[in-house]
């Protein structure tokens, strides 16, 4: 189980993934966006996106988990 | 003279602007969303209004909640600063037709240079140089690619609506274009609302070099120097300075009436920023865009010149002659701004939080525009300009030690911010030699 968690405050732009989708090492899972700019939430290994904890419009502070990946 | 002025911004420049308006005693008024109620330019402002909720869309990108700000506390005049509203030829029309002065441009003039194809194919026309490429918008990729191989790779990707370096992308061959495209398009239709792209020859050795214009009510505009913006992360500025290291007396002399008659094209008013790719190999220049408003770097223009361009603003809002005589303009000395930004400095990525500690340097020839305090949180609502550390000196040796001294005696604690990248930029040899260009972050940040 890898979780992966958000760098810094943001808002949640795009859930690029669902869960049960099978992801490689440095997809994108969620697009989160902080001060006007894009930050892309990859996949830090292979696996299957056991849960994801955000939802589009969600805010998210640093630390907060993003998603599980199994 | 203006009675009052609402400010229909935030941060920084909303300070800044009241600065002005509290020297020459014009009333103030602030309006604010509720993620910004203690910032100090709430504070400083005679009157402030909330005017709704934390995102843009809800508060300053609201004109109506702008315009109900300013009929209730009986503001004469609105100042839009940069960014936001401030180049919505829709916004200017709607405070006109309030009654109440716009500080800026005609609606028209912010019209014809919002539309960056419009903007290009216009200058052309006016003996403006431009660069080779689109004078339609590029509606889809396989136009692109027929639009790339006339103009020739590398090419620059652009958003027609766009500005600040969002949604922009060089593509080297077919391949990448295909994704710069992509990439472009998404961005303009979600920042700017319109999916119009351009593409354009791509200079590999250029300085951004823009010029400061103010147009008059006489009809003339005025160009106060060139200033250099080519220290540039992700297409968006982070150091500029004036005079520009890279520009001779004879380029300088022809980019400056390039600005004029830019400005004189579109029948400029007030003060606007004609910006220019300069090609380091070959000295020739080709407009990039206008900015018709305040620019963020415009206080470098002021520590040389003297000339306090919101008050310029207001004078000819007013429908007055300028605070100084045109012809007679003296540039003295050296100036320079780092743009303090709550990111961190390594990777650029945005780090919001509340600002614990805020110390900023002081001294002869430092200025710094801030729109934070101690004790202030830094939103990831809004973009990450803390302030702008400006320094003046008599040389361009003497402004960059200024910077390094002013540069490690800011100390900000809680978001990280990029003063760490700014003491290496002034460390690094192609920025002290002057001898750079718009690769120097990368060269920095490998």
């Amino acid at each position: 189980m890898a979780e992966v968690r958000a760098e810094m405050v943001a808002n949640v732009w795009k859930v690029v993934t669902a869960e049960g989708d099978q992801v490689e090492d440095g997809d994108t899972l969620v697009i989160l966006e902080s001060m006007k700019m894009e930050i892309p939430v990859l996949a830090e290994e292979a696996g299957t996106v056991a849960k994801l904890h955000v939802a589009e419009g969600d805010v998210v502070q640093e630390g907060d988990l993003i998603a599980t990946i199994s | 003279m203006l009675e009052s002025v609402l400010v229909a911004n935030r941060g920084e420049i909303a300070r800044r602007i009241i600065a002005t308006t509290r020297r020459l005693g014009i009333r103030a008024v602030a309006v604010y969303s509720e993620a910004d109620a203690g910032l100090p330019f709430v504070r400083e402002a005679d009157e402030a209004v909330q005017i709704g909720p934390p995102p843009p869309a809800q508060s300053y990108l609201d004109a109506d909640a702008i315009i109900a700000a300013a009929r209730q506390t009986g503001a004469a005049a609105v100042h839009p600063g940069y960014g936001f509203l401030s180049e919505s030829a829709a916004f200017a029309q709607q405070v006109l037709a309030e009654g109440l002065t716009w500080v800026g441009p005609p609606p028209e003039a912010i019209e014809q240079m919002g539309d960056k194809i419009n903007a290009r194919n216009l200058m052309h026309r006016a003996g403006v140089p431009v660069a080779v490429g689109s004078a339609d918008p590029v509606t889809d990729a396989s136009a692109a690619l027929a639009e790339a191989e006339r103009i020739g790779y590398p090419v620059m990707v652009k958003a027609a609506a766009g500005g600040g370096g969002i949604g922009m992308s060089a593509a080297a061959g077919p391949e990448a274009l295909q994704t710069a495209f992509d990439t472009a398009r998404t961005r303009a239709e979600r920042f700017f609302g319109s999916p119009a792209i351009l593409l354009e020859r791509f200079v590999e050795r250029a300085r951004h070099v823009e010029v400061q214009i103010m147009g008059l009510n006489d009809g003339h505009v005025v160009a106060l120097g060139e200033r250099d913006c080519s220290v540039q992360r992700r297409h968006q500025k982070v150091a500029e300075e004036t005079p520009s290291p890279g520009v001779s007396p004879q380029v300088r002399e022809r980019l400056l009436a390039a600005g004029v008659r830019a400005g004189e094209a579109v029948g400029y008013l007030g003060a606007g920023t004609v910006e220019f790719l300069l090609d380091v190999r070959t000295q020739e220049f080709v407009f990039l865009e206008m900015n018709t408003r305040l620019q963020v770097e415009h206080p470098v223009t002021e520590l040389v010149t003297g000339i306090d361009l919101v008050e310029q603003q207001f004078l000819v809002a007013a429908g007055e002659r300028p605070g100084f005589e045109p012809l007679g303009v003296q540039h003295e000395g050296h100036a320079l701004e780092f743009r303090v930004y709550a990111e961190d400095p390594v990777r650029f990525l945005p780090s919001p939080g509340a600002i614990t500690q805020w110390e900023q340097p002081a001294g002869p020839g430092i200025r710094v525009d801030a729109g934070y305090e101690t004790g202030n949180t830094v939103t990831p609502f809004y973009d990450p300009l803390l302030a702008k550390l400006c320094v003046h000196g008599q040389t361009r040796d003497e402004a960059l030690g200024r910077a390094r001294d002013a540069v490690a005696a800011f100390r900000v604690a809680g978001p990280k911010t990029n003063l760490p990248f700014h003491a290496d930029l002034l460390a690094s040899e192609s920025f002290v030699s002057g001898d750079y260009d718009t690769s120097v972050v990368a060269g920095l940040r490998p």
